[in-house]
């Protein structure tokens, strides 16, 4: 009788060897509604979602009673995990890309996803007008860097406006400790304006050039073909709409500069970034059908960071904006570990709902990135992409307790804790052996030097 | 009949500190090493054979080889003959000091070949790849190569006869050339003035763009895009010259069409990554040096068929480091495992060679793989990584990287086992020629011999 059922229990091991559920949790979905109930995940996506759910036999079950369990966070707007940020030594730096850079031993990358964040978005920096090509990642840890990409994602491009911009062309202006004077044009908001519509200028007239050479071509003339110009790729697909734009902003006055350049070059798919006075503008924000990226209550750090409010977020939503909440993060994963508690914020001062503020930092931001099709929501037939929280994730004494990614356990809090004294010993070990070697060959390097 | 050429007045650097042309006395065409012990590194070891050279190539090996008459004749009893060792990529033979004279770039012109030794004032600001930032791919290491480079003695001291030699200053410094360590004119040390363009990740001579290494991957692409459109514009107007409009002669272009491969950095399994992804782009034969995680690189590298020149400076722990810094069990791992990656670079079947690069004394390279040795690597698979492989990876292993019949006869004569500490190099021929290793260097304080006044080095002989 033991040896049957051990039978049924492997043949059933067969059958569901790729599905884990999830039981008994507080299921946030974002989308549809929180209720406590069950996921059941077949393949890496979500299979099946509800209070009562069909649990095959030999799958995997993972204990969520009691727990919060919600949607993987998606941070818009990130620089974590890149070797380099900046190309900032001229204005237009789009043919380089910020994916080249990712980094994927990078202890940020676990950092974020110990908080959380599935999904991670790392832009080029913002030294200059029109920066590079943006990373759109997961955090799944210990891939390499070809493993993390979102791949079905569309591409974006980083451009940014105001003082980081204008300071680098400005002789009185800002500089950092240990570089030369290196004078870049523009030195002021009008030359940034000057700066974006001359790139995309060019750009017209290189897609022009394009056109007429295959035409020539189609026609059987020989001709000369067009020379690659990797700087205005970039800005051809955004023209063409197979790129998206990030665009880094503070001030009301440049957020409508810039909409009235996108709006010349019929340039869609924008989300504006920080956008801390985009409260003065949500209604044309919202006109263009443009997305919001910002944060709950950092401010203050620079002069035309000043006039910023925490209604901010609740404020363009309301006015029908898209908004999400980033982190910003760049050397480490500060922010972006705690992107939950940001969104709570803005129930506070704003009084959005407690899907409003999850959706914030999950379905938002997957809209604005055009990636909610994958992610963003616990619904069937999206990458099982999910927290497991052990309180409300709106409140600030949750903890993160396991990170699925596809399904995959990527993070799990009690391992990480665990794993910790092992880590020690064996770099404590390391530091001995070192030692060691060099005392044996202290005598020979003392002679010699 | 048979002389002895151990009588031989063998120079070694002897006059050079004075500016004179080399003296020595004439060369024996046709010489034999005689009942020595023969590794060929191609063939495996022969006990007791001969070796015969006649007229700087090797004419005869084996247990058998007779010696021909007229020949002279080294007694090799008790002695062991290697093929000449090999830089993979060096710097041997460009004379440090005058690289960093603008003016010794000779070709180049006005770039600026000074890097961080030239004078910031004088680098030009580059505003993006159409100014060619550290870009001087028109200068060969063929011409920059000086028979007076003093470090050429040294090198030849521990065994080495051939490095391969990089200008490395910029990010495309310009062509390598493979050189043998010895020779009446610099011109006759080269051996191929072709081995490779150098790419590398370290702005310099230039301020402005690319200043990151995002930056420096993008500006590669772009200068390879040019340079393939370059070829296409002045192909289609030697066809048609009426219609098509006549491409502009740029330099720095026809550096980079003329390379037979490039090299490129790639420290880490990161690195590869973003390596092999432009070499992709660029479309062209390449080798990856400055490799320090080869334990972890070895199947990535097997996988995509790339050759290595590997940096043998281990890395060691900061020397007057804070004690109480904490490192990561990372960056403890990365100086723990790096000199076991020959070993497991050879376990993988990757073809790799060695670089002296970041080693003062040459004979350090050599000490470096003793200490592979010792975690695992082979004898056989050091000692081919110091000759045929490298020979292999520069398209030369019908001239260089074993003592086989018709090859180049670079040898190294030793008293014993290459990797023994104890081991002392006895002879060495380049082109055929013998030379004996400069005396050991007293133990005399900090800078050793160069440390003394410039005309007592002519004592060393």
């Amino acid at each position: 009788m033991r040896a049957l059922t051990l039978l049924f229990m492997l043949a059933g091991l067969a059958a569901a060897q790729n599905v884990t559920v999830i039981q008994n949790g507080i299921i946030h979905t974002v989308t549809q509604g929180t209720f406590t109930g069950s996921i059941v995940i077949r393949d890496g996506k979500i299979a099946e979602v509800g209070e009562k759910v069909m649990t095959p036999l030999g799958a995997k079950i993972v204990d969520a009673g009691g727990k919060h369990v919600m949607p993987g966070i998606i941070d818009c707007h990130t620089h974590i995990a890149l070797d380099s940020i900046n190309e900032g030594t001229i204005s237009v730096s789009s043919m380089v890309d910020a994916g080249e850079m990712l980094n994927p031993d990078s202890k940020s990358i676990y950092q974020a996803l110990a908080g959380g964040v599935t999904t991670a978005n790392s832009l080029h920096g913002s030294a200059n007008s029109i920066g590079g090509r943006n990373v759109l990642f997961k955090t799944r840890w210990g891939q390499n860097a070809d493993g993390l990409l979102f791949k079905q994602a569309k591409p974006s491009l980083k451009i940014a406006l105001g003082e980081n911009v204008k300071r680098a062309g400005n002789a009185q202006g800002f500089q950092m400790p240990g570089t030369q004077s290196n004078l870049r044009y523009p030195g002021t908001r009008m030359g940034v304006e000057d700066v974006i519509r001359d790139a995309f200028t060019r750009a017209r007239e290189y897609q022009k050039e394009l056109k007429e050479y295959e035409a020539k071509r189609a026609r059987g003339e020989t001709a000369l073909p067009v020379r690659r110009d990797l700087q205005l790729e970039p800005l051809v697909e955004v023209l063409e709409g197979k790129r998206l734009v990030h665009a880094h902003c503070y001030r009301a006055d440049e957020i409508l500069m810039l909409m009235r350049i996108f709006d010349d070059f019929g340039i869609k798919g924008v989300t504006y970034q920080h956008v801390l006075e985009g409260y003065k503008v949500a209604k044309e924000i919202a006109a263009r059908g443009d997305g919001a990226s910002t944060f709950s209550d950092w401010w203050n750090y620079k002069v035309e960071a000043a006039d910023a409010i925490p209604y901010n977020a609740a404020i363009m939503q309301k006015k029908g904006v898209l908004v999400s909440l980033n982190s910003d993060d760049a050397s480490g994963a500060e922010l972006m570990r705690r992107l939950n508690t940001e969104a709570a914020k803005v129930m506070k001062y704003g009084g959005v709902t407690e899907d409003e503020a999850l959706a914030m930092i999950t379905i938002n931001p997957a809209k604005q990135m055009q990636i909610d099709k994958w992610v963003g929501s616990i619904e069937v037939g999206k990458d099982a992409d999910i927290v497991i929280y052990d309180k409300n994730p709106l409140s600030m004494y949750s903890k993160v307790e396991k990170v699925f990614i596809e399904g995959k356990q990527y993070f799990d809090r009690d391992n990480d804790l665990t794993a910790r004294p092992k880590v020690e010993a064996q770099k404590k070990g390391l530091m001995q052996k070192e030692k060691e070697t060099e005392k044996r060959n202290m005598p020979q390097t003392r002679r010699t030097s | 009949m048979r002389q002895i050429i151990g009588r031989l007045v063998v120079w070694a650097g002897c006059g050079l500190a004075l500016g004179q042309a080399p003296v020595r006395a004439e060369a024996p065409g046709l010489l034999a090493i005689q009942d020595a012990r023969i590794v060929t590194v191609s063939g495996g070891v022969i006990e007791k054979g001969t070796v015969v050279v006649r007229d700087g190539i090797i004419a005869e090996v084996g247990a058998a080889a007779a010696v021909p008459k007229g020949a002279w004749v080294v007694d090799g009893k008790g002695l062991t003959v290697y093929p000449g060792l090999i830089d993979g990529l060096s710097t041997w033979g460009i004379p440090q000091a005058a690289a960093a004279a603008p003016a010794a770039a000779g070709r180049g012109g006005g770039a600026p070949v000074g890097g961080p030794g030239g004078s910031p004032a004088a680098a030009p600001r580059s505003w993006g790849p159409q100014d060619r930032p550290g870009t001087t791919s028109w200068v060969k290491a063929a011409d920059l190569v000086k028979l007076e480079d003093r470090r050429i003695e040294t090198a030849r001291g521990a065994g080495f006869t051939t490095a391969v030699t990089f200008p490395k200053q910029g990010l495309v410094a310009g062509h390598g050339a493979v050189v043998n360590l010895g020779g009446e004119t610099s011109g006759r040390m080269i051996v191929d003035p072709g081995a490779g363009l150098y790419l590398s990740m370290t702005p310099s001579g230039y301020t402005g763009y690319p200043s990151s290494p995002m930056g420096i991957l993008a500006y590669f692409r772009q200068l390879w895009i040019d340079a393939g459109y370059y070829r296409l514009a002045k192909a289609m107007y030697a066809q048609n010259p009426a219609n098509v409009k006549r491409p502009d002669y740029d330099r720095a272009l026809e550096g980079v069409l003329e390379a037979k491969r490039v090299l490129l950095p790639a420290a880490s399994p990161v690195a590869l990554e973003r390596i092999l992804k432009l070499a992709s782009d660029l479309k062209a034969p390449f080798v990856v040096y400055g490799v320090v995680q080869g334990y972890a690189m070895a199947d990535r590298l097997k996988q995509a068929g790339t050759p290595v020149v590997l940096n043998v400076k281990w890395p060691t722990r900061e020397r007057d480091a804070d004690p109480e810094r904490e490192e990561s069990l990372r960056t403890l791992e990365i100086r723990d495992k790096a000199p076991a990656s020959p070993a497991a670079l050879a376990a993988a079947g990757v073809k790799f060679a060695v670089s002296s690069d970041g080693i003062d004394a040459p004979k350090d390279v050599i000490r470096a793989l003793k200490k592979s040795i010792d975690l695992g690597l082979k004898k056989e698979d050091a000692l081919k990584a110091l000759t045929l492989n490298a020979a292999e990876i520069y398209g030369l292993a019908g001239k260089l990287g074993s003592i086989d019949k018709g090859k180049i006869a670079n040898l190294v004569v030793t008293d014993g086992d290459l990797f023994d500490d104890k081991t002392k190099v006895k002879m060495v021929f380049v082109d055929g020629v013998k030379f004996l290793p400069p005396p050991e260097a007293p133990q005399t304080g900090p800078g050793g011999v160069s440390g003394r006044p410039s005309m007592a080095a002519g004592e060393e002989n």
